[in-house]
């Protein structure tokens, strides 16, 4: 049986190509399980303002996983607070990896373009690896490659709409115009958007809410893990063209039956 | 004073970020911590010692569920 290889971004090979983002868990004690179903190349967290030790048990968890971490700078707003929110990220858990985040606008969590090109330079420049989150343009995206990001992340649809890939011509465009690893980010719903977004030539997919917000979080972990390893099979297999008219795929030579010979060409 | 994460808090001059840390109760090495003051990081093997001046302003932050 064929078996898929996780993508490799930055020289460094992932053991999955599903990334898994905790926000959202309705409870901590299901991140072990959801950890184990998914088996995630890497897993997001949030760099935010503490002022007590109990809040270890995240960290401690994610730990004995045995997970990679990827800091993200979710809710940035600009790219100053997104680089300072990333230089804290990097002391704190010490990678210097990161998901950058710049969000233009609260109530569509759409990407600030400008700022995260700006944001992305300059992590870039202080030694980041830099994987940010952005629109499925792809000259946007040639530009976030032109400044050393080494990966793209697009979105789907908006973070946490469950609407899936919106625009899969976006997506490939992207696809077509950088040769960075591409990540879908934002707007998984199920297992089918996971596999589509694979399909359609993405090296990986990062799901949180997907995962999170499910009735069953493990089930759906484990769904969407099988999901991007179907993708990856399936756009190596090499899919039949879409076509608009039907083409039989059994013989049409040697049907039983009085009218075989002649082309019925009205109704009797 | 100096405020810590927006918060003003008293504040004698002539302490550490340790020192801080450790009056806030997250203890002297606390791991997945990570401090910041007056808008740039303090990396972990200069907490002992710089200096926090008064009317400073610290950030201190840890991971949390996200994204």
């Amino acid at each position: 049986m064929s078996t898929d290889t996780g993508p490799v971004i930055a020289g460094r090979r992932l053991d999955s190509r599903l990334l898994l983002g905790t926000g959202g868990l309705p409870r901590l004690d299901l991140l072990e399980p959801v950890l184990a179903a998914a088996g995630p190349g890497l897993v997001t967290v949030s760099i935010r303002r503490t002022s007590s030790a109990a809040e270890g048990g995240l960290l401690a968890t994610l730990g004995a996983a045995g997970v990679s971490l990827l800091p993200n700078t979710a809710g940035c707003l600009s790219a100053g607070e997104a680089v300072l929110t990333a230089e804290l990220g990097r002391e704190a858990l010490e990678t210097d990896w990161v998901k950058l985040e710049v969000i233009g606008d609260e109530r569509s969590l759409l990407p600030d373009v400008i700022e995260l090109v700006d944001a992305a330079e300059r992590l870039v420049e202080r030694g980041f690896t830099v994987l940010p989150y952005t629109t499925d343009d792809p000259v946007v995206a040639r530009r976030l490659v032109e400044v050393g990001c080494a990966a793209v992340m697009p979105l789907g649809s908006p973070i946490g709409s469950g609407m899936g890939v919106l625009d899969p011509f976006g997506i490939e465009a992207v696809r077509a115009a950088v040769d960075v690893p591409v990540v879908l980010d934002a707007g998984i719903g199920t297992a089918s958007d996971a596999a589509l977004a694979i399909e359609l030539g993405c090296d990986a997919v990062l799901a949180a809410t997907a995962i999170t917000r499910a009735d069953d979080p493990v089930t759906m972990a484990t769904a969407l893990a099988r999901a991007v390893e179907a993708g990856a099979l399936a756009r190596s297999a090499g899919r039949i063209p879409r076509q608009s008219v039907a083409r039989a795929s059994s013989p049409t030579a040697g049907m039983v039956g009085p009218m075989r010979g002649s082309v019925r060409t009205s109704t009797p | 004073m100096i405020t810590i994460n927006g918060r003003a808090r008293e504040w004698a001059g002539g302490a550490s970020v340790a020192d801080l840390l450790r009056q806030l109760e997250l203890g002297a090495e606390p791991r997945g911590l990570a401090v910041a003051v007056d808008g740039a990081v303090v990396p972990r093997a200069e907490w002992s010692s710089h200096q926090v001046r008064d009317g400073a302003a610290v950030e201190v932050v840890t991971a949390v569920q996200g994204g």
